[in-house]
């Protein structure tokens, strides 16, 4: 078996008395789609967060690539390679589109427009937000310099992962990707998930729609009381199967715990 | 599982051009509010031209001339450079009490340091700025780091630093002939030329120029996307990769250094250096009224600095046309307290996405 690219081991988290992560274990391999799956309160964002950057773990390791890894900020995990989409969305609402989609990694002119002015390019950060859009098929979206919130949540859900997309080289972290979106948004986020991992970068699916996570998902992670429940093969079992698991009203096989 | 999928293959049929509507015949009305929208600094600007032209109208060339009109620049000069400082707190979403004091307490430095201390005035005002610097970095500090909210930081440090003022220069003020005479420089910003009628100061064109550069670099530079996307909504700003600590802290340190600018461009100003200038006690409702006739939200992350500045015009206007018609000076803060309210109730309207 391959190593995982991204790996942890024994994360914990405690926001006060409450336990989020109970030394909970991660692995993610090499151009899968690993979806996360777990009920309300599990610990799912809190995991996310940890890998991502935004939230730093009070114990356990994390690797990526077989390198020990130290997030201290989504800053951080975006340098190498690890792009997130959140729930929240993370964006700006009075700003545009293009504004939105170059946060924190704006494109500068060539030439001393761009070292001595700092002059943003403008020209170039507009082409590529318009592709990276159409590459979505949020065709919907009229003028790329509209201010967020003059969209519909669909169209703002479809910017934010059209971002991930663009700028994720090594994993993508997607936070229910299609929960307030519509059927043929939803579909092009599934295919573009698919697309995604055939350019060979893994990503990791966290979501409440089992019909989405059964058709996407290589592996699933179930997560349940703050740690790692078992990892199940969608082939394997039934959408009733992985909620019977992750509410607790069926324990997986023995097999299928990791040690 | 086939059953239920089959319905969105449909979608593969669907056309994936990008959508365009007939332009619906929004009217003029409708044009003109889309406008105001896309450009929020227009809205002050319309009202400081319809303020010239009805006191040109009505005092004829004893207000409509070069002279009267840059005698408004100069006369707003010093709440100009605060309030584009001002502007950019509230961008992010803050606000600052303490500007006015800052530029007293800066400009007493310079003087200080010059007649006390016997350093050449250069040394002096370059120590002046870096004095306001720190306290800016201070501020910043406070709410960045320590998480107090602006208003409540300032508000301290208004008073601290207006004590700190009198306290350090025995409320002594060092008159304008001496420095005249002995230190021209720190008067630099003094400095007049005329042109062809027109009178500026060196203090006025910084002001212009200090507004350009901020105006550019909001709307042109990353650092400027970075201010926006903090005051709308920090979390989401940092999620996205901007680091909010060091965007506030350049953010209260620029504004630092720009009330201290304010303070060199109030000795060019006043000739002298005065511990007791009202600019340490006022100085800030004024700036803060400039930026909100500007039509910058105190909410944050919206307006533009150019409103601002047309907003510290607009009260350059309404005093001097006020006073010219030999009106009782109480119709000026009347007036400007019309129009600050005017202002927010105007950009309510515009704000809706709606129309």
């Amino acid at each position: 078996m391959t190593d995982p690219i991204l790996k942890a081991r024994g994360l914990v988290k405690r926001y006060g008395r409450v336990t989020a992560l109970d030394h909970c274990d991660f692995d993610l391999m090499p151009g899968e789609i690993l979806a996360v799956i777990g009920d309300n309160g599990a610990g799912k964002s809190t995991l996310i967060k940890a890998i991502s950057g935004a939230v730093v773990p009070d114990g356990g390791e994390i690797w990526l690539e077989g390198k020990p890894v130290r997030f201290t900020s989504p800053i951080q995990a975006r340098e190498h390679g690890i792009e997130t989409v959140y729930q929240t969305l993370a964006m700006s609402p009075a700003l545009s589109i293009t504004d939105n989609m170059f946060m924190g990694r704006e494109l500068r002119r060539p030439g001393w427009r761009g070292s001595l002015l700092r002059q943003l390019d403008r020209p170039k950060m507009e082409r590529i937000a318009r592709e990276k859009l159409s590459d979505l098929g949020l065709m919907t979206i009229q003028n790329i310099n509209q201010a967020v919130e003059t969209l519909s949540g669909g169209q703002r859900q479809g910017v934010a992962v059209a971002r991930a997309a663009a700028f994720g080289s090594r994993v993508i972290i997607l936070d229910e990707p299609t929960a307030a979106l519509g059927v043929k948004e939803s579909r092009r986020v599934l295919e573009l998930i698919l697309d995604v991992r055939s350019r060979g970068i893994p990503i990791i699916l966290i979501s409440h729609n089992m019909p989405h996570v059964f058709e996407v998902a290589d592996r699933i992670h179930v997560h349940r009381l703050g740690k790692r429940l078992c990892v199940i093969d969608p082939k394997d079992h039934s959408m009733s199967d992985a909620v019977a698991y992750m509410t607790g009203a069926d324990t997986p096989p023995e097999a299928m715990q990791p040690a | 599982m086939s059953k239920t999928e089959n319905y969105e293959d449909a979608v593969s049929r669907a056309s994936s051009d990008v959508a365009s509507f007939d332009e619906h015949e929004k009217g003029l009305f409708g044009r003109f509010h889309h406008l105001l929208h896309t450009t929020p600094a227009l809205v002050p600007l319309i009202v400081l031209v319809a303020a010239i032209v009805i006191f040109g109208l009505v005092l004829g060339s004893k207000f409509f001339s070069p002279f009267a009109l840059t005698l408004i620049l100069q006369q707003v000069q010093i709440v100009g450079v605060l309030a584009a400082a001002q502007s950019l707190i509230i961008l992010t979403a803050g606000i600052d009490l303490s500007v006015g004091a800052i530029a007293v307490l800066c400009s007493v430095v310079m003087g200080k340091i010059t007649f006390d201390y016997g350093l050449p005035p250069f040394i002096a005002v370059v120590l002046g700025l870096t004095v306001g610097t720190l306290i800016g970095g201070i501020n910043g500090w406070l709410v960045s780091k320590v998480k107090l909210p602006p208003f409540i930081v300032t508000l301290g440090m208004w008073q601290i630093v207006l004590a700190a003022n009198y306290l350090y220069s025995a409320n002594e003020t060092i008159r304008a002939q001496e420095i005249e005479e002995q230190a021209p420089f720190l008067q630099f910003l003094g400095t007049t030329f005329d042109v062809g009628g027109a009178r500026l100061t060196l203090g006025v064109i910084a002001m212009v120029v200090l507004v350009g550069a901020l105006a550019y670099a909001l709307r042109a530079t990353a650092w400027g996307r970075h201010v926006y996307a903090v005051g709308d909504d920090p979390e989401a700003a940092e999620l996205a990769g901007v680091s909010v600590h060091r965007t506030l802290m350049s953010v209260y340190m620029l504004v630092g250094f720009i009330c201290a600018l304010a303070g060199w461009v109030m000795i060019g100003r006043f000739g002298s250096v005065s511990p007791s200038a009202t600019t340490g006690v006022i100085g800030n409702i004024q700036a803060i009224t400039a930026v909100v006739i500007g039509g910058i939200s105190l909410f944050g992350g919206r307006g533009s600095i150019l409103g601002a500045f047309f907003g510290a015009l607009i009260v350059g206007v309404f005093e001097l046309g006020l006073r010219m018609a030999g009106a009782n000076p109480q119709w000026t803060f009347l007036l400007i307290g019309v129009l600050i309210i005017g202002a927010v109730a105007v950009d309510q309207w515009i704000r809706k996405v709606s129309a």
